[in-house]
């Protein structure tokens, strides 16, 4: 008996918290996008979203045995959510051999080549998707109308931001915004499913709030004392929170643990950022969309976030009661 | 709303089973190891030899120099010998080996049951017989309390904070001493208030002992300036500084001492000893100790005289389970895990918690995935993670500027990571060498 004892160091019980609760936590957390998806795109959204994860799940597996040589992760569900989120961030009818460039470059280059999961500096999923908006500027920035939409021949259609600088007359509603049935790409669809999705993230404790309300309140100030001087809808504060990827990149992307900061100021600075340069490349850079870009600066700045930042220390606030 | 620390905390399951089920006695067994250092601070300088007899509450240690706590016999007998025995820190140290032969115990010990309330002895009096009995913080900490009563030259107590939180998981034993001994407690803290020259004590304890709360309550309007709080549940809230801020609001600064916010802090356990050397001239020769785990067939709280075997008090809780794997002293948080039954009850050993071997060995450690949830828990508003990457790292300026010295090794971190990584275990050895450097800069100085 004496020799079986294990005698290792405080403490001797854990929370059974797990790599993988949180993963799963966010997958389950990105359903009801998924699902405003598929009632838009139909099958298109199951194809592309299905092959993007299995391009993810498939590169990191034969990366990690084949070329690092070590125990394949693809369990811890990481790779997963790449591959939905690279999926939620293209148009639903782009060429398949070009989605699987965009995976290769996600998993293998933004991810692996750092270490993996956890040695990351760029978020794999933004980094991918940036890849493919540069090297297919085409491609990507042409999306299907969706199957909802009420005229048959449309066969493809500007997305709410792209209408916002030239068109401004074609925009939807904005209760088409938040419901989710505008042209775009797969996830960005409904702000309502995303924000449930926030719910749901916030209730199991997988994030805090500080990264997305700081990313939305800051996209709302600047856009909104804009819009008070000159109240045209390229400044409408609604406008820019229920388009485009703003709603995912704030939940499901600016939020990857690994790439963001860990203090809660930092968090705050970090989101504050990410609003800033979004509605700055919105209003005045080439692209109509500036989220990805965003988020891509801003985990560039992570380290230095941190650096810089440190946690409210215990003693530092002395309130005599 | 209840009252809390404010910076970090965790919520692990209580599983407080043995909660409810009265302290009860154990037999004294043939033999018991009385360890000479059972207290932060010097050893117990021998002042028995072998061949003497000795009575319970017999001197057999003597302190060496102010922070050190004396040392008496739990049992009467024959000393068998002063020799090296392995004790909960897994050390071999000295202690003293006793014969046991009947239990007759000093005469000056008033051992009747009754409740002695007035005490007339002035400050110092009260200190000497504190000090005399050897009492040390029966939390866990082990701090000897007369030195802990003295406030150092400058400093002026105002409130007495008792600590009845017992926020360690599976620990019930300050429980028990609260509901049975609640009248000795309250006049223990009135000996501790008239010690400190202080009028206002606050009890504080967590709110999974309404029972205790509700006890405490009706008797504290029989004795002014005593107030009892009840506690949101919370971990490591038996902290002393944690539990200082949810009290008063009153954050103690880095590196200082709770008395520089005018606290001074007892756990209930301490003042019931202080009660009873103080009354009674009993020194600390025995505890309460819960007796716990999953697979313990009879949960208890057991009163135990110091020297006797842990495994004595398992094999009183129904015996060892056939699927054990970790025997700790203390709870799951802090606890000391042994290396063998054979370790002795010490004045310190709050608990003995069996875990089953399921349970006992920890999941490999993957990759920081940096989500900085240890950020978050920690109550002492420090980044464990970067902690352990400058441990790893030796990078010692770097962790004394994050002031890995504030960390009160609660173990919130390591038990809150999803990526089981022993972040405490890292923490520790860095700020043992932190400390170290420090010390060896002021004595370069």
């Amino acid at each position: 008996m004496e020799n079986k004892l294990v005698v290792s160091p405080s403490p001797h019980i854990h929370s059974g918290d797990t790599i993988e609760k949180n993963m799963y936590g966010v997958l389950i957390a990105l359903i009801p996008a998924f699902l405003v998806a598929l009632y838009v795109f139909r099958l298109d959204a199951l194809i592309i979203t299905a092959l993007a994860v299995l391009f993810c799940v498939g590169f990191e597996y034969l990366i990690v045995k084949y070329v690092m040589k070590k125990t394949p992760t693809v369990s811890d569900g990481s790779a997963i959510i790449t591959g939905v989120l690279l999926a939620f961030n293209i148009p639903s009818n782009l060429p398949i051999w070009i989605l699987a460039l965009g995976c290769l470059f996600a998993i293998g280059v933004a991810k692996l080549s750092f270490g993996g999961l956890g040695n990351n500096i760029f978020n794999p999923a933004i980094a991918g998707r940036i890849f493919l908006l540069i090297s297919f500027p085409a491609q990507m920035t042409v999306w299907p109308a969706p199957e909802t939409a009420t005229t048959i021949d449309a066969v493809t259609s500007a997305t709410v931001l792209g209408n916002l600088k030239s068109t401004p007359e074609l925009l939807p509603s904005l209760q088409t915004m938040f419901l989710g049935t505008e042209a775009g790409s797969l996830g960005e669809m409904s702000a309502l499913a995303l924000l449930l999705g926030l719910g749901w993230l916030l209730w199991k404790k997988v994030i805090t709030w500080h990264i997305p309300v700081s990313i939305m309140a800051t996209v709302t100030i600047f856009t909104g004392i804009l819009y008070i001087f000159n109240p045209i809808p390229l400044y409408n504060p609604l406008i820019h929170l229920f388009s485009g990827g703003l709603m995912l990149g704030a939940i499901f992307m600016a939020t990857d643990y690994v790439t963001s900061p860990m203090t809660k100021k930092g968090m705050l600075i970090y989101g504050a950022g990410i609003g800033f340069i979004t509605v700055a490349i919105r209003l005045w850079g080439a692209y109509p969309e500036g989220v990805s870009f965003a988020i891509l600066l801003m985990n560039a700045l992570t380290p230095l976030i941190n650096n810089y930042t440190t946690p409210k220390r215990f003693g530092e606030v002395v309130k005599h009661g | 709303m209840l009252k809390t620390f404010r910076i970090g905390g965790i919520h692990p399951k209580d599983k407080k089973v043995s909660a409810g089920n009265a302290i009860q006695p154990i037999a004294i067994p043939n033999q018991v190891i009385i360890p000479l250092g059972q207290h932060i601070g010097a050893p117990c300088q021998p002042v028995v030899k072998k061949g003497d007899t000795v009575k319970v509450g017999t001197l057999i240690g003597k302190t060496v120099g102010f922070v050190s706590a004396n040392i008496h016999s739990s049992v009467s007998g024959t000393v068998l010998k002063i020799d090296k025995a392995v004790d909960a820190s897994g050390y071999r140290r000295d202690a003293v080996f006793i014969k046991v032969e009947g239990d007759e115990w000093e005469e000056s010990v008033d051992r009747s049951s009754d409740l002695k309330k007035e005490c007339n002895l002035s400050s110092k009096e009260i200190l000497d017989k504190i000090a005399a009995a050897g009492i040390v913080g029966m939390g866990g900490a082990t701090f000897p309390t007369h030195v802990k009563l003295t406030p150092p030259p400058g400093s002026k107590p105002e409130i007495l904070i008792i600590n009845g939180v017992e926020c360690e998981p599976w620990l019930t034993s300050d429980h028990r001493v609260m509901m049975e001994k609640t009248e000795e407690i309250m006049v223990g803290i009135t000996i501790v208030m008239k010690a400190l020259n202080v009028d206002k004590a606050i009890i504080g304890i967590e709110n999974n002992k309404k029972d205790a709360i509700e006890k405490f309550g009706k008797s504290a309007e029989n004795y002014p300036g005593i107030t009892v709080e009840a506690l949101k549940v919370q971990y490591p809230q038996g902290g002393e500084k944690q539990l200082i801020d949810a009290l008063t609001g009153r954050q103690v600064p880095s590196g200082a001492l709770p008395i520089s916010v005018g606290a001074v802090v007892q756990n209930v356990g301490t003042v019931l000893a202080i009660y009873e050397a103080v009354q009674k001239n009993k020194p600390l020769i025995e505890r309460v100790v819960t007796v716990t785990g999953k697979d313990v067939k009879q949960p208890c709280n057991i009163l135990s005289r110091v020297g006797i075997p842990v495994g004595n008090l398992i094999d009183a809780a129904g015996g060892l389970p056939e699927t054990t794997g970790k025997i700790v002293s203390g709870g799951p948080m802090m606890g000391k895990a042994l290396a063998s039954t054979d370790v002795p009850v010490t004045k310190g050993t709050s608990g003995i918690l069996v875990i089953p071997t399921l349970e006992a060995k920890r999941k490999a450690m993957k990759d920081c995935i940096r989500c900085a949830k240890c950020v978050s828990i920690c109550p002492m508003g420090l980044n464990p993670t970067l902690l352990m990457n400058l441990t790893e790292f030796e990078v010692w300026d770097g962790a004394e500027k994050q002031r890995i010295t504030d960390c009160i090794e609660c173990g919130s971190c390591s038990y809150t990571c999803p990526a089981d990584r022993p972040l405490l275990d890292y923490i520790r050895l860095g700020k043992g060498r932190v400390n170290s450097i420090i010390r060896t800069r002021k004595t370069n100085a």
